[in-house]
């Protein structure tokens, strides 16, 4: 469904400067949905109280969360976050199919990670333990 | 020794998760090797590994497909703490693994004596390197296999498989760290942990990377350890493999990161009798297990039918080299000319 995603170059100067919170909305809700259907069974204790954000580079665009009480809800674009990602659309798709490795785009420096390391390690072993359902499957593919 | 009768050595990958098991088992793996949550493996981060839940499922998986499981228990029981290794212990024989890989002489006492019927073998970290080691190892512990450190040459590899009986694994696949695995204590350096006493070589808790403009510096413990330029490849945060300032000068004083691969010496492996090769790499998503299993799956069973005229295929190489950490891979140290 999105195989070719490679975003106009002029969003990444653009993105900055539009409002964040629809990223941070919509990527909460996404969240929440897929564990009240029980697709995102997991422990995210380990995650209350902490802030994450990403950053989509080729977008411009910023996620900013916290989690709590057990719920992921979006956090201001201009909070100090946990941890942060950054990496291009096409390399965030690459991670939700599974097609590339983590720690092959850190060597390669397309993903960065900033902040709280052990915080940023721990989810994405989480949601390497995970099994994607189907449907995400044929979303993302 | 014609091809036919030529053992083919069992190919041996890793699982940080039951995705990335299931990737081994589903893309060729003839053993799959795992660990618990805790600090009695050698890939002790947070979030990976497995609990007696996913592991029991994990065996099962596996098992019913054929295929072996071994569990990790290659870090040293702590003082006062031994109980925790000796409950791993006991819960590998009662999920049924195929085998536990240990290195603690007193654990592998505990397991011979209170799992007699629990296959063991010796870990990397037990860090024995010629036959007399491996031979004591199997007369007090009773040890099947030993896994060799990546330090001797092919020809050494082979002189420690002609003297003893015990089944020799090696690494074929992975990073490479500064070769004297079960004697490094340059993470503790730094951290206070390292991979024999925590489990862990640069705990992601020490580790924090700064975007600054001149790049992104890695920091360990807050002690700068390396800086990359914008798009230089980076590498494991680790001390052995950070550039530092020798006599006015900026390098790798101990290793640049780099990663073995061993296809190109498939041959001599299979000639010389290896019992395993292995695949390093549990700290990995299941993208990577997926890609090197497929590949050395390929590899190994077509130096296996042919010898002779086997050569690596440049996609292989290709599939290896998009994964590996650092810009080079290497022989290593099979095919160095100095002994």
């Amino acid at each position: 469904m999105f195989a070719e995603l490679r975003p106009p170059k002029f969003l990444a100067e653009l993105g900055p400067k539009l409002p964040q919170r629809p990223w941070s909305d919509a990527l909460c809700a996404s969240l929440e949905v897929a564990r009240l259907t029980k697709q995102l069974d997991a422990d995210f204790s380990f995650l209350e109280g902490r802030t994450l954000r990403i950053f989509i580079e080729d977008l411009g665009a910023r996620a900013t969360l916290r989690y709590v009480n057990g719920h992921f809800r979006p956090a201001a674009a201009d909070i100090e976050a946990d941890v942060s990602f950054r990496a291009s659309t096409e390399n965030y798709l690459k991670l939700l199919r599974r097609t590339e490795d983590p720690d092959t785009l850190f060597f390669q420096r397309k993903l960065r990670i900033e902040g709280d390391t052990e915080l940023g390690l721990h989810l994405k072993n989480l949601l390497d333990s995970i099994e994607p359902p189907a449907w995400f499957s044929k979303l993302v593919a | 020794m014609p091809p036919s009768i030529m053992r083919k050595p069992e190919l041996v990958c890793p699982a940080g998760s039951l995705p990335a098991l299931k990737m081994a088992v589903d893309n060729g793996a003839d053993t799959v090797y795992l660990g618990l949550k805790d600090a009695t493996n050698a890939r002790n981060f947070a979030g990976l590994n497995f609990d007696q839940n996913s592991a029991s499922e994990g065996i099962r998986y596996a098992q019913s497909r054929g295929r072996q499981v071994l569990m990790a228990i290659n870090t040293y029981a702590q003082a006062g703490e031994e109980k925790r290794w000796h409950q791993a212990v006991d819960m590998a024989a009662g999920l049924g693994v195929d085998a536990v890989i240990m290195a603690d002489p007193g654990l592998l006492d505990y397991a011979s004596k209170t799992h007699p019927q629990l296959r063991r073998h010796l870990s990397v970290q037990g860090s024995a390197t010629n036959y007399e080691a491996i031979n004591l190892y199997r007369d007090l512990f009773g040890i099947s296999r030993a896994v060799l450190p990546r330090v001797l040459t092919l020809s050494q590899v082979e002189h420690v498989i002609a003297h003893t009986d015990v089944e020799i694994e090696v690494f074929g696949f992975g990073s490479l760290c500064v070769m004297v695995e079960g004697r490094c204590l340059l993470s503790s350096y730094a951290t206070g942990e390292s991979p024999n006493t925590a489990g862990v070589c640069s705990p992601a808790k020490a580790v924090r990377w700064v975007e600054t403009p001149q790049g992104t510096e890695a920091r360990l413990s807050g002690i700068l350890i390396d800086q990359y330029g914008q798009d230089e490849p980076a590498g494991y945060p680790t001390l052995c493999k950070g550039r530092f300032e020798v006599n006015d000068e900026t390098y790798y004083a101990l290793e640049e990161p780099t990663s073995l691969n061993v296809l190109a010496a498939l041959p001599e492996l299979l000639r010389i009798g290896v019992a395993a090769i292995k695949v390093e790499g549990r700290q990995r998503s299941p993208a990577y297990v997926a890609e090197v299993t497929r590949t050395l799956r390929a590899a190994i069973d077509a130096a296996h039918v042919d010898p002779a005229r086997f050569a690596p295929k440049p996609a292989w190489d290709a599939a290896l080299g998009k994964v590996s950490e650092g810009q080079h891979v290497t022989l290593g140290a099979y095919l160095r000319p100095w002994k």
